[in-house]
Parts: C-alpha cells; sequence; structure tokens
C-alpha cells in the first residue's frame, strides 16, 4: 500500500498547489472521495460495472513464445481487453460513479492522444451525464479517430489553443474550465497527476489492476508474488495500478519505463525522471521538464499518451526512495518492440505499452525467474504511426 | 515601514494596476511603471510570466506567453528593476506562480526582492500551510508580505485563517471566474462584498477581477480599500500605439477625473 498523508504528500510530492478559486472543489473532493469510495453500495455498482461493462478481470495470458526467446516466463496483464481498449476505464467509471454521489451534473476531462478522453465520453454516456472534453488543439489534428469516437459517444471537444497546444494545455483548460463552473462540474483528471486528492484517487480506482495479478499468478503458478513488474509511465496511471500491491514486497522488483523520444540528452524527449528538476505542475509538486526560468517544457515522444512535462507525484516518491526502478526507452525501441510482440504473441500494442515490452531484451531475467508486463492498452489507435514508421518494413 | 501599509494607513480607493513584466516588449516594464505612477496610480502589480497560468484568462495568457517569448525570466525581471526605488516610490508587488519562483530559490527570491525594494508578493497556487510552514519566516526575515486570496467560495472559517496569515492587503476575487472572464459587478456579488464587510478583518481588501473601468471601480471601492484591475489595461496595453498618452487617459478615466 501507499499512502498519502493527510495533506496529500507522499514524501516531498504531492499536495495541492492550486489557486484560491480551486480550493472548494478540491476540499468537496478530499472530504468525501475516502468515504464515498469506501461505502458498500459504491465498491458493489464499482466491481459490477467493472465485471459487466469493462469485462474484468482481464486476463493474465502466458506470452510462451517471447517467453522462450528471452529465455524467461513472461506474463502480460491484458488491460487491452478492457472496454474502450485501455486500463483508462478503470478510473473513469470510478470517478463518474463518485460525481454522481457528489451530485454533479456535468463532466470535464482533459486528453492528450483520445484514451481518456473516449474513455471518459463512454462512462457519461453510459450514465446521461453532459461531458466536456479539451483536447490541444494539434492533438484534435493528429488523433483523429479518436476525436470522432468522443463526438460519436455524445461528447463535447473543445480545442485548447494556449501555449503549445497539447496535454499540458488541455489540463490547463480543464483547470480554467472548473473554476468557472465549480458547484455543477466534476473534473475527470486521467492520471495520477494533479493536487490531492486526485493521485490518490485515481491510483486507488487502478489498483484492481495488481490485486487481480496477485490472484492470478498465484492460480497459474501457484507463486506469491513475481519477480518483476514492468509498466510504460506518462503520467503514471497504468504503472501505479500495477505496481499498487507489490510496493512493500522486496522481492518484487517494480520498473517503470518512461518515453525517452530521440533520446535522453537529444532534447526531443519526454523522459521526467531521468531529467526532471523538483517542481510544481498542475497542482502537485513532483519532478517536471523545465528551463532553469521554472518554465515547462514541451516534451517529445512518439507516444501521444506519454509526452506529458511531469509524473504522478507518486513515482516522483518511488524513483527517489528507489522503491521503484525507472528507465527512459526510446521512440525506435518502443516501435521495434511493438512490431515484434505483434508478430510474435498476435497482440498490436499501443506504443505507449510498447516502451515497457522494450525494456525485455535489456532486463536479463533468469530462467526460473517470472516477470509480468502490464498490457496497458491495444495499439489500433497507432495504426498510422505504426505504418509510417516501418513503411515497407513491416 | 512597508509601502503597502503606509498606503493602506493613509489613503482609500487604492488603484492597482496589474501589468506582466516584458510586455508588450522586453524593455518596457520600468517605462509603464514610470507612466503609471506618474499617471496616478497608487500600486501596482507586475505579473512575472509564466507558461502555465491556470488561473489566467486568455488576455492575461497571450500577454504571458508573449513576454516570454521576448525573454522574460525573473532574473531579467531583477536586472530591469535595478534602480526601480531610485525613480518609484508607490508598492509594487510580484505576482507569479509558484514554480518559477522555485526554480529561482525561495529565499534567495525573496533575498532579492527585499534588496531591490518590492514590497510583497502574490503567489495564487501557493497554499496557506506550506506558506506558513516554509516560507513565512523568510518573508518576516526581509520584511516582505504575502497576499492572499478569497473568492465568494471561501468558507467564513478560511477567510479567517487567510485574515490571520495576511499582511499587506487580502485579494478579494469578485467572482468564481479566471482573469478577464467577466466585467461586471452584479448584485451577487455586492452580496458577497457585503459578506465580508461585515467579518470585520483586520487586513485589508482590494477587490479584483472584473474591473476594468471607473464604474466598476467605484462600486469596489464601495466595497473595500480599493480594486485591482488586470486584463483590462492588458487590452490597453496591446492596442497602444502611445504608451504614455493612453495608460495616463486610462488612469484618469477610471478614477474618475476626467
Amino acid at each position: 500500500m501507499i499512502q498519502v498523508n493527510e495533506r496529500g504528500f507522499y514524501g516531498k510530492f504531492g499536495g495541492a498547489y492550486i489557486p484560491e478559486m480551486l480550493h472548494p472543489n478540491i476540499e468537496e473532493l478530499k472530504g468525501n472521495y475516502l468515504r464515498i469510495i469506501n461505502e458498500p453500495s459504491f465498491q458493489k455498482e464499482f466491481d459490477q460495472l467493472l465485471k459487466d461493462y469493462v469485462g474484468r478481470p482481464t486476463p493474465l495470458y502466458f506470452a510462451s513464445r517471447l517467453s522462450e526467446k528471452y529465455q524467461t516466463n513472461i506474463y502480460f496483464k491484458r488491460e487491452d481487453l478492457c472496454h474502450t481498449g485501455a486500463h483508462k476505464i478503470n478510473n473513469t467509471i470510478g470517478q463518474i460513479l463518485l460525481a454522481k454521489k457528489l451530485g454533479k451534473k456535468r463532466i470535464i476531462a482533459e486528453t492528450g492522444a483520445g484514451q481518456h478522453g473516449v474513455a471518459t465520453a463512454t462512462v457519461c454516456a453510459l450514465m446521461g451525464i453532459e461531458c466536456v472534453v479539451y483536447m490541444g488543439k494539434i492533438d484534435v489534428a493528429r488523433q483523429k479517430p479518436n476525436v470522432e469516437r468522443m463526438k460519436l459517444l455524445g461528447a463535447t471537444i473543445v480545442e485548447a489553443v494556449s501555449g503549445s497546444q497539447t496535454l499540458k494545455d488541455a489540463t490547463n483548460d480543464a483547470m480554467r474550465d472548473w473554476i468557472n463552473n465549480p458547484e455543477d462540474t466534476h473534473y475527470i483528471i486521467g492520471s495520477v497527476v494533479g493536487p490531492h486528492p486526485y493521485p490518490d484517487m485515481v491510483a486507488r480506482f487502478h489498483s484492481v489492476i495488481s490485486a487481480e495479478m496477485k490472484t492470478q499468478l498465484k492460480e497459474k503458478t501457484g507463486k506469491e508474488n513475481p519477480d518483476y513488474v514492468l509498466a510504460c509511465v506518462g503520467g503514471g496511471s497504468n504503472a501505479i495500478g500495477a505496481f499498487y500491491h507489490f510496493v512493500d514486497i522486496p522481492e518484487v522488483k517494480l520498473i517503470g519505463l518512461e518515453a525517452g523520444g530521440l533520446g535522453v540528452s537529444s532534447g526531443k524527449t519526454a523522459a521526467t525522471l531521468a531529467l526532471g528538476r523538483e517542481g510544481v505542475l498542475h497542482g502537485s509538486r513532483s519532478l517536471v521538464i523545465q528551463t532553469e526560468d521554472g518554465q515547462v517544457i514541451e516534451p517529445h515522444s512518439v507516444s501521444a499518451g506519454l509526452d506529458y512535462p511531469g509524473i504522478g507525484p507518486v513515482h516522483a516518491y518511488l524513483y527517489k526512495s528507489t522503491k521503484a526502478a525507472y528507465y527512459p526507452i526510446t521512440d525506435s525501441e518502443a516501435m521495434y518492440a511493438g512490431l515484434e510482440c505483434s508478430r510474435m504473441e498476435g497482440i498490436i500494442p499501443a506504443i505507449e505499452t510498447a516502451h515497457a515490452l522494450a525494456y525485455l531484451p535489456k532486463m536479463n531475467a533468469k530462467p526460473e525467474e517470472t516477470t509480468i508486463i502490464n498490457l496497458s492498452g491495444r495499439g489500433d489507435k497507432d495504426l498510422k504511426t505504426y505504418i509510417e514508421w516501418f513503411g515497407d518494413k513491416s | 515601514m512597508n509601502r503597502l501599509d503606509k498606503l493602506f494607513s493613509e489613503k482609500e480607493n487604492i488603484l492597482n494596476i496589474y501589468f506582466t513584466a516584458g510586455y508588450p516588449k522586453l524593455e518596457d516594464t520600468m517605462h509603464i511603471l514610470e507612466i503609471l505612477q506618474a499617471a496616478g496610480a497608487d500600486m501596482v502589480e507586475i505579473g512575472m510570466p509564466y507558461s502555465d497560468p491556470v488561473a489566467d484568462g486568455p488576455t492575461i495568457q497571450e500577454s504571458n506567453q508573449k513576454a516570454l517569448d521576448n525573454g522574460m525570466t525573473i532574473s531579467v525581471l531583477f536586472e530591469q528593476l535595478a534602480k526601480l526605488r531610485e525613480k518609484i516610490n508607490i508598492p509594487v508587488v510580484l505576482m507569479g506562480y509558484i514554480n518559477p519562483v522555485f526554480q529561482y530559490g525561495a529565499e534567495r527570491f525573496l533575498q532579492k526582492c527585499a534588496d531591490l525594494g518590492i514590497d510583497g508578493t502574490i503567489l495564487p497556487d501557493l497554499p496557506a500551510p506550506e506558506f506558513e510552514e516554509e516560507l513565512k519566516p523568510i518573508y518576516e526575515k526581509y520584511h516582505l508580505h504575502n497576499v492572499f486570496l478569497i473568492t465568494p467560495q471561501t468558507s467564513e472559517k478560511r477567510i479567517k485563517e487567510v485574515d490571520r496569515l495576511s499582511k499587506g492587503f487580502i485579494y478579494m476575487v469578485s467572482s468564481n471566474s479566471i482573469t478577464g472572464a467577466k466585467s461586471d459587478i452584479a448584485q451577487k456579488q455586492i452580496a458577497y462584498f457585503e459578506r465580508i464587510n461585515a467579518l470585520q478583518l483586520k487586513t485589508p481588501r482590494l477587490i479584483g477581477f472584473g474591473i476594468s473601468n471607473h464604474e466598476t471601480f467605484k462600486r469596489a471601492c464601495a466595497y473595500a480599500e480599493g480594486a485591482i484591475i488586470g486584463s483590462a489595461f492588458i487590452k490597453l496595453l496591446a492596442n497602444s500605439q502611445d504608451l504614455e498618452k493612453d495608460i495616463a487617459q486610462f488612469v484618469k478615466q477610471v478614477k474618475g477625473q476626467v
């Protein structure tokens, strides 16, 4: 278990660095989220929807050909089989139920690649609640299929035209909307970022991933724990879901793979833990890619879901306290790992997820060891990028 | 004595004008300060531009981005303000987001403010508990004031907490919005102003957000020690061909001296 203190800090990371205008919204959430999500009626509805609507538990699949190639035991936690194609919906189901309990009539969200936007639009359709999704103007242009999906689901898309017109600016605009609409609106943040209590709340909704991993591994192998858990990290939501129930078990090595882009020292990267310095972004103290003057730098990754200049405070804490290790993976390494998984296991992974797969050739796992990779999303949305990258080679 | 305390003990209907450092041009900062003082502004609030100003609307966002593109940083601003107190005698506060201040180093930043004759700061995303725990002793050491915000949604308990921690003045946000969103003072806001007045706080208050002209300024002054104009002034700067003339006219118009 990973605990935040009363003010939302994991060690020195986290907190709620927000303007006064957001204080009542955050206070309402902070004062109610634990009580609500611990209510039996909430848990019953949440579990039921995860089962019948999302399709949980997702399988733990033994990847036999990759295991043979790397001479070890590799399992995939199949979050790609969740409804809407990624783990993101665990959180949006949780938050929409919470928003209903708080009497909210309108939902806002930010999205980069569009996966969280689709997961939010989906649950809003399910509950019949108005949905507004903020998306950077540049992302709207390059993630057209997800924009269309959100529209089909009935959501309104608002283009963020400020700053660099990508995920961080969509997040700024969603926060501004929330300042302007403090009473009837709930903001569904899509990762373990933002002011307290978001990082803790979102982590709790995704913790089902590692809870299932534990039970399923025991059923399949008799083992209590894996030796390694691998997950890709942007803001860090799928990774914290995969790490959650293993954090205090020293024999389980937790490894997060972040987007190295063209290389950590290339200037075109999103490797926050490798490059970031302590700072405040979107309401929490964490590590942030920024200039010496404290201006936030627009990151780069081939994967639109990982190009965020910050990281969830919980990961900054796990990194600094060496409870988990994090390594950068380049665009190229990720793309080849995605191709390998497609060819050898018949699973086209999201390019985000491919960053985790790219660690397999680097980790030198022993034949008797067991690794679980959180297969966080499917790659249908990335077909265009795959095709453009490999051209004739694919 | 801190210039803010002196101002609030001597004057009423205080006009505080916000502008972004390094906007519209990098070298405009001191020039605009001098014009504002000559025109009769009672104090000024200089914005330190930031890449992600979440409490600000499009007008101030754009001025921040332009200033950053012009090359403005905290270090550059401090260089520009090196001779501040040779020319300016009205109170000056710096407004900005906490991340650039943390990167500069909070103590180093506050020491430099004190050296230059800055009177206080407004850091909207610095929470009160963190201020009290980490920074309050440094503010006291350098005789600087930190200004906190309250909004119509701030609870009475929290307002009293803010009043306890506040020095200089309390920034009373007139509505639940980002800057520049609404340009009016409506009946609902007046009820809020009256509610705050009834609390008999020890700290004076300036009303900001939605103040853009003489009418809104006058109405705000009826319920507080004065008011703050930001977005409306930035719009003026954006469109001005003659800063001296336009700024002088703007200040006079707001104060009702035309």
